[in-house]
């Protein structure tokens, strides 16, 4: 009655709520600077001694002292990049044939193993690897691959089982439901006037789904690609069991290699000079900045395609 | 060029117009469509002239958009939707077994109640899509042949000639909803389904669309859904009127020239309808 007409209402709560999303924005903004901040001071000594040479020297000796990160860039790289090309088709596929093809019945559970299949612990996908893959790699795969391309550098040399495409495909097997479950979710969201649009031009079930549903879809999709190459980057145990732990660059698909994430877990315990374990440290910096710049690079990516399609 | 999709399979070919003007460009007859278990339309039957605007028109509910949706096998697309009796397209029945609804819904387009441009995608290519999915229209010359014809057509030409490669979702509703007009005319159909095609718009918009449709009536079939009377007497010659009965379940109440059904209603109910005493 006394009251002004306008005054707002609830404004402590307002103001209460939004200090909760501005402290949790910050606290993580200050967890990165501090993950940043520790690894970088944990590794200044192999910073100092080794400068950018560490960058781009492939030698790794621990017991003379000489230390280069270029293998296990590579390694991680190179692995990461073809575990996510394989999971990309295979996951989205199952996705547009899970979201789209697949009668309910069989739909409904093939998702929920899928999804089942994203929470199983790496380690067993690495057991996998190493007693199943791997021996078949080395015995039937590897072989068949060679006999067909053996001319190719990337498939050339000798086959042990372990080694980068072993390790790649055991990465795209762990990542494939991550990007199947996700894109599935954003394929069903996908509205129904968009679908019914390009039927009622006349368009097939698979015409409407690459032409009208897929590419509505797209960023979803891409973000689901994202995540799983992010967890590629990172992923430790499987690759260590089946990649074959040699700091080398190779370029053959069936030699032996190393990454970031691997000979940080493996050696770590054993390191017993400051530099070694300061070196092990900057290679948890650079996987690091690895993932941050892989992460920003494809959200740029996706911004300036989306905008080039819908600003035009 | 047009797509002229001549027959429904590859197989059976059918007697198409050309031997002169029929008197029935579509004929739908105890037509019943049911939505999982529940009846939604009942038992319509109604002839559809060639090039002309025919009304369907009742209250919310009636069913005029199942009718409208049976009549280019779209009904079906819903998950458990079904449909019984004969809908014939120039006397062939688009429900006999055999027929690929694909090969109906070139023949038969649509437009939909709301504006649904395909948003990743310029308004050029927009317009193309349906010419696109049977590999024509591949080189820009061809698109912008068929673009500046059917924008024409749509009265949309003038408003987006300069941003054709802009995205279709960068118009305004009343645009958005001409694009959709013209991209269904592109693929050049015998028969124009609108559902209700103005009811998101502003008047202009709206009075813009209704022009556009006395002018498309000249070379199409066009059967338009409005709920909105004054609309139906303005664009159609013909108006078929629907009511869900006592069990909920859509019927043809009536159907007629236009304005002998507007003056001269036979039916109780439609007269109860028009003169605004229900619905
Ligand atoms: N997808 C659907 N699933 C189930 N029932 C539906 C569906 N669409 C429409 N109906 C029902 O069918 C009847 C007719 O609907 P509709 O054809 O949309 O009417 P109108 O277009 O005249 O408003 C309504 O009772 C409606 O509830
Ligand atoms: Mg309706």
């Amino acid at each position: 009655m006394g009251e002004p007409a306008f005054r707002p209402r609830y404004r402590v709560g307002d103001r209460l709520f939004a200090w909760a999303l501005n402290l949790s924005t910050w606290f993580y903004v200050a967890l990165i600077v501090g993950l940043f901040t520790v690894l970088l001071a944990g590794s200044w000594l192999a910073i100092k001694s080794f400068g950018l040479h560490f960058l781009v020297a492939s030698s790794w000796d621990p017991v003379t002292g000489h230390f280069g990160a270029l293998p296990f860039i590579f390694g991680t790289i190179v692995s990461s990049v073809i575990a996510i090309a394989i999971a990309a088709v295979v996951g989205i596929a199952a996705a547009a044939y899970l979201a789209e093809f697949a009668p309910p019945l069989i739909a409904r559970p093939l998702a929920f193993l899928i999804e089942l299949l994203a929470a199983v612990p790496s380690v067993v996908y690495g057991l996998w690897g190493l007693f199943v893959l791997a021996p078949v790699m080395r015995s039937a795969i590897g072989p068949a691959i060679q006999s067909k391309l053996g001319w190719l550098p990337l498939f050339s040399g000798p086959i042990y089982g372990v080694g980068m495409l072993t390790a790649s495909l055991i990465l795209a097997l762990m990542i494939v439901p991550t990007v199947a479950a996700i894109s599935r979710d954003f394929i069903e969201g996908v509205a129904v006037d968009q679908r019914e649009a390009m039927l009622a031009l006349g368009a097939t079930t698979w015409e409407t789904v690459r032409r009208a549903v897929l590419p509505a879809a797209r960023p979803g999709i891409f973000g689901a690609c994202v995540l799983a190459l992010g967890r590629a980057l990172g992923e430790t145990i499987a690759t260590t069991m089946v990649i074959g732990n040699r700091p080398a660059i190779s370029a053959s698909l069936f030699a032996p290699g190393y990454t970031l994430a691997s000979v940080i877990a493996n050696e770590f315990t054993e390191a017993t000079t400051q530099v070694y374990i300061s070196t092990l440290i900057g290679l948890g910096l650079l996987l690091f900045v690895i993932s941050i710049v892989v992460n920003a690079a494809a959200r740029i990516l996706m911004h300036t395609v989306l905008r080039n399609v819908e600003e035009r | 060029m047009p797509i002229s999709a001549d027959v429904f399979t590859a197989t059976a070919r059918g007697k198409r117009s050309g031997e002169g003007p029929s008197k029935v460009q579509l004929s739908v007859r105890s037509l019943s469509a049911h939505y999982g278990k529940r009846l939604a339309i009942r038992n319509v039957s109604l002839d559809f002239k060639p090039r002309t605007v025919t009304a369907l028109i009742g209250p919310s509910g009636c069913g005029k958009t199942t009718l409208l949706r049976c009549l280019n096998r779209i009904h079906e697309v819903t998950r458990g939707a079904s449909v019984s009796g004969v809908v014939e397209l120039e006397g062939q029945d688009i429900y006999a077994p055999g027929v690929d609804p694909v090969a109906v819904r070139r023949r038969v387009g649509m437009v939909f109640q709301r504006p649904n441009p395909f948003p990743t995608m310029s308004i050029l290519d927009n317009v193309v899509a349906g010419l696109r999915l049977v590999g024509e229209c591949r080189s820009r010359g061809e698109k912008l042949e068929v673009a500046e014809r059917t924008l024409r057509l749509a009265a949309l030409w003038d408003e987006v000639k300069d941003k054709l490669d802009r995205s279709g979702l960068s118009l305004s509703g009343g645009q958005q909803q001409r694009l959709c007009i013209a991209r269904a005319l592109a693929t050049e159909p015998e028969v124009l389904l609108m559902d209700e095609p103005a009811s998101a718009l502003d008047p202009i918009s709206t009075a813009k669309i209704e022009d556009l449709m006395s002018t498309l009536a000249e070379r199409y079939t066009i059967i338009v859904v409005t709920h909105n009377m004054q609309q139906a007497a303005r664009v159609s010659q013909e108006t078929a009127f629907m009511l869900a009965g006592e069990d909920g379940v859509g019927e043809l109440v009536e159907f007629g020239p236009t304005t002998e059904l507007f003056t001269r209603p036979k039916d109780r109910r439609t007269e109860d309808y028009i003169t605004g005493r229900f619905g």
